[in-house]
């Protein structure tokens, strides 16, 4: 494969800053990459490849300029659940399957601003509803490290096209997990940012109070670099916040002397894959050698997690996809009969069974006679894993754990198994429901090759502090730099 | 149980919509009668991954409306979603306010022959309006004008404290005055800007429970919601007279007919499954914002009513039918400013005046721009009467011509050459004229036959066409009549 699509961000940025490759040249690279490699991956639901090769001419004029920036002329690629306008966004699902964007979201806009150069859309889980990429309407996203597993869900296509070399950095959703549980399955890095850090206007939503967009490349500094460009203050999103965004590059000194970690022990329990404990242990003795100061704690309410999220996240669900209608825009039924009908058939043949499965979780939470039972009394626990983590947070800076319990696993393994697929997301999910900023990065390979993911947590809006950390970690190991061998010769 | 011993037991919800110029959640005017769908954008269609930003002005409404009813200001309010499906609702939830409302309590005062009583309010809480399907206009499709989407709407709810349909009249004119006093509704029934449901139940007299209530919709008049209880009353008590079972339903009000018929029966309520929006933040209002609104706040129907009175010396009828509408009784106002006779243009204004309005129909708009004469001209008519240079009669004449040409009385009277003569000799003049043609009748009055005085009168007003002071008229007849 081109050596230029295995390039962090920053590595890029610096080569084109002394214009030792243009934008064009990156751009080029990625969509011969991605053309090669697709067909055994499937990480696009759509290839912008005209319009990705307008927008790095005008980088490289911009470049001509004089004008510089982290992402100017940058290829990336946005999770297909995220508004790009006059682009297809489909959110995985068919029932969206020929909506084309009228406007921009916001963090699609930002990076446009950026001079970033869009080379496609990538796959997911149906409307992000999922933990391995099987739900998409467009067929399933295959993990580059063994084309017989999934990527992990649902911005599995975000993660993929990273381990894959497919472009530099990419744009995911995360409710529960689905940033860095799919990170965390290719070997690369996902952020998932503080709720309300980023603006979510103009991403399609599957639980509001829970999604947040994040960003994913193959290093800590190229996560940080997509962060800076796409985080802060947006008047149109009432949830984002305004404060000040941090000069997160600058706080990359690799210095972890005196960080204060916490280590949850309900995070290291039964069921979590051997190899997966042994890497993340390994992994804070490595932090602790650096001078960190290692501690366990206790998150009490951590086996509440997941019975709260799938209350939560179904309830606002069930509310944000009422929307999908077949009055105005998407998929309609073509013989209805009546109104009633016309609803029926066309959310019958729109959504998938997982989108449909958590419609009705969601409907009967919220209906009357349970919402006390279930909706209300799920808000009720929601606070309490908040104040686990307040606590923990009152004398740690940062709170490290497995990203997931098991490497990835294999296509059809558990979709027959809802239950047993919600657990994947079982150390993610927590962070989700109290808003907090957490990483997943590559801390080693199972026997089986596949990579190992380790998880850093932090206070609200204390990104630049995971980001360090997460960093100094990096910049320990090599894991960063493996190639999956899957996919290896795909390019070349 | 006989007839009359049923006691009405009637609460209103009334939907304002709110006169801000940008909708609830979104920038797109929310002015009426734009063409279909142009009023629209991502927000207020709700395409995917839109979110709702609120427009401020819509919570200074809602906390006039309230500070004006002497509703509690909450200081923690909640925006939640009203989850169903309908083609006109883009979304597939309204957003509104439903277990934290931002208004609680309140009360409007009113008035029903004679007897003051005060009507409390349950709530008043914001939300986003609906758009609005249209039926039968394209062969057998149904087309949705989504310009009316979240356009931001005020519900006041009342208590079931309303016991007949003239209380619920009078509590709907009140409760519209209030809003258009406020200047946050322009309170237009036919065009759906105020629109009113009412709860109808009745009990027997004495009887604690509430009796199976029914909801009626569908009114756009004041007449239509006074008819439609009335009627509801009614049919109520002759289904219970008759031993039958009322059933709890919404119905709907047949103008045409005159009568209300059944549209869904609600013994299954709907589940709106609401729950808090999460695309929100909850709205914390502090006592300073309260106390900046409050400042804000215009003199209430019911103060300039006791003003009029204390100030112009009014009856309080009269005070009654002037500030019944803000733009009337700001009229009024103007009038006064330029000529001091409160009496006489109050009667000017609650006869001539609003006899032209209700002529030209401008009573059904909500607020009348063009008054049939400037404030000025009418204060100038009424002074020429006052000051003696035109009669009474004369004024009405000038007043017509006022109001079809759009002169001044000043002008119109020179032009006409309408002023009054009082000059004793022109009028004596006039009246040995018509005694000197009249022998015979003159004999007939003398000779005791006292009627015929307005004769003479009515000659000597025809040989001045109209223009003499009557009064020296009456004076000049009878000294040359007495002869």
């Amino acid at each position: 494969m081109s050596e230029l699509t295995r390039l962090s961000i920053d590595e890029a940025a610096d080569l084109l800053k002394r214009r030792q490759v243009s934008a064009e040249d990156l751009t080029r690279a990625a969509l011969e990459r991605i053309a090669a490699t697709e067909p055994a991956l499937h990480s696009f639901i759509t290839v912008t490849a005209e319009g990705a090769m307008e927008e790095a001419r005008a980088a490289d004029a911009r470049r001509a300029r004089g004008e510089h920036g982290p992402l100017l002329g940058i290829p990336v690629a946005i999770k297909d659940i995220i508004l790009t306008r006059g682009t297809r966004t489909t959110a995985g699902s068919k029932i969206l399957s020929t909506f084309v964007a009228p406007y921009d979201a916001t963090v699609s806009a930002r990076l446009r601003a950026a001079g970033a150069v869009c080379v496609g859309k990538l796959n997911c889980d149906e409307f992000a509803m999922g933990s391995s990429t099987e739900n998409s309407a467009f067929g399933v996203t295959r993990n580059p490290w063994d084309t017989e597993r999934v990527p992990g869900g649902s911005s599995g296509g975000s993660a993929s096209a990273i381990a894959a070399a497919q472009c530099l950095g990419t744009l995911g959703t995360d409710t529960g997990g689905s940033i860095r549980q799919p990170a965390a399955c290719c070997g690369v890095v996902g952020l998932k940012p503080t709720y309300g850090r980023v603006s979510r206007y103009g991403v399609i939503a599957y639980a509001s109070s829970l999604d947040q967009v994040g960003p994913l490349a193959r290093t800590v500094r190229g996560c940080a670099a997509m962060l800076g460009v796409v985080a802060g203050h947006d008047t149109a999103d009432s949830t984002s916040v305004p404060r000040p965004v941090p000069d997160y590059a600058a706080h990359l000194d690799g210095k972890v002397r005196g960080l204060r970690i916490a280590v949850p022990r309900e995070y290291f329990v039964e069921g979590v894959q051997p190899e997966v404990e042994a890497a993340v242990r390994t992994a804070l003795h490595a932090l602790e050698g650096q001078g960190a100061n290692v501690s366990e704690v206790s998150l009490p309410h951590t086996r509440y997690a997941v019975a709260t999220y799938y209350l939560v996240a179904t309830a606002e669900a069930s509310s944000n996809l009422a929307r999908y209608d077949g009055v105005k825009y998407g998929h309609r039924a073509a013989a209805a009969e009546g109104l009633v009908d016309m609803y029926r058939k066309t959310r019958a043949e729109g959504f998938g069974a997982e989108v449909k499965r958590r419609i009705m979780l969601g409907t009967y939470a919220l209906s009357a006679g349970y919402y006390d039972a279930y909706y209300l009394r799920a808000q009720k626990v929601r606070t309490l894993i908040r104040r686990d983590f307040e606590a923990v947070f009152a004398e740690h800076d940062v709170v490290l754990t497995p990203t997931a319990p098991t490497t990835a696993f294999r296509i059809g393994e558990r979709t027959s198994d809802p239950l047993q697929m919600y657990l994947s997301d079982i150390f993610t999910i927590s962070v989700n429901l109290a808003g907090l900023p957490a990483i997943s990065l590559p801390c080693g390979f199972d026997t089986r090759g596949l990579p190992i993911g380790l998880q850093i947590i932090g206070r609200p809006f204390a990104e630049e502090i995971v980001l360090k950390a997460a960093d100094a970690y990096e910049r320990l190991t090599e894991w960063h730099r493996r190639t999956p061998d899957a996919v290896a010769q795909g390019g070349a | 149980m006989a007839r009359g011993q049923y006691e009405p037991v009637i609460g209103l919800e009334v939907h304002a919509e709110l006169l801000t110029a940008a909708k609830v959640f979104c920038g797109c005017s929310a002015k009426f009668g734009a063409p279909p769908n142009q009023n629209t954008c991502p927000v207020c269609l709700g395409m995917p991954g839109t979110l709702p930003v609120v427009n401020r002005r819509v919570i200074e409404f809602a906390m006039r409306a309230g500070l004006a009813t002497r509703s509690e200001i909450a200081h923690y309010s909640r925006w939640a979603r009203k989850n169903y499906f309908y083609p006109d609702l883009p979304k597939g939830y309204q957003i509104s306010q439903y277990e934290l409302p931002i208004c609680t309590g309140g009360a409007v005062d009113i008035e029903v022959e004679g007897a003051p009583r005060t009507i409390r309010l349950t709530r008043i809480h914001m939300e986003e309006d609906t758009g609005k399907n249209i039926h039968d206009a394209h062969g057998d499709a149904s087309l949705v004008d989504f310009n009316r989407c979240g356009v931001p709407l005020l519900e006041i709810v009342s208590e079931p404290e309303l016991r007949s349909a003239a209380e619920a009249g009078a509590y709907l004119r009140k409760l519209r005055a209030i809003l258009q006093y406020l200047e946050i509704c322009d309170g237009n029934m036919e065009e759906g800007s105020f629109r009113c449901d009412a709860n109808v139940s009745i009990r027997p007299v004495g009887s604690k429970p509430f009796g199976i209530k029914v909801e009626i919709k569908n009114m756009n008049s004041f007449r239509a919601v006074e008819r439609a209880i009335e009627y509801e009353i009614e049919r109520q008590t002759t289904v219970l007279d008759d031993g039958g079972r009322l059933v709890q339903e919404t119905r709907l009000w047949d103008p045409d007919r005159e009568l209300t018929r059944s549209m869904r029966s609600k013994e299954f309520a709907d589940d709106y499954r609401y729950f808090p929006d999460p695309d929100l933040l909850p709205l914390v209002i502090d006592d300073a914002w309260i106390a900046a609104v409050r400042e804000t706040l215009p003199e209430l129907p019911d103060a300039r009513r006791q003003r009029f009175v204390d100030r112009y010396g009014l009856p309080a009828y009269d005070a009654e039918v002037l500030t019944q509408r803000k733009d009337l009784a700001d009229y009024y106002e103007a009038v006064v400013r330029h000529h001091a006779n409160a009496k006489a243009i109050s009667n000017w204004i609650m006869g001539d005046v609003l006899r032209v309005v209700r002529e030209r129909k401008l009573d059904n708009a909500p607020i009348i721009h063009d008054w049939p004469v400037l404030p000025e001209r009418l204060a100038a008519l009424v002074k020429l009467i006052d000051d003696g240079e035109i009669s009474g009669k004369i004024a009405k004449t000038v007043f017509e011509e006022m109001v079809s040409t759009g002169g001044s009385p000043v002008e119109i009277v020179a032009a006409r050459g309408l002023t009054q003569i009082s000059d004793d000799a022109a009028i004596q003049a006039a009246v040995d004229a018509v005694i000197g043609a009249n022998t015979a009748k003159v004999a007939e009055y003398r000779g005791g036959k006292d009627k015929l005085f307005g004769f003479f009168v009515g000659q000597v007003m025809k040989a001045t066409e109209g223009k003499a002071n009557p009064q020296k008229v009456n004076e000049l007849l009878r000294a040359a009549l007495a002869g």
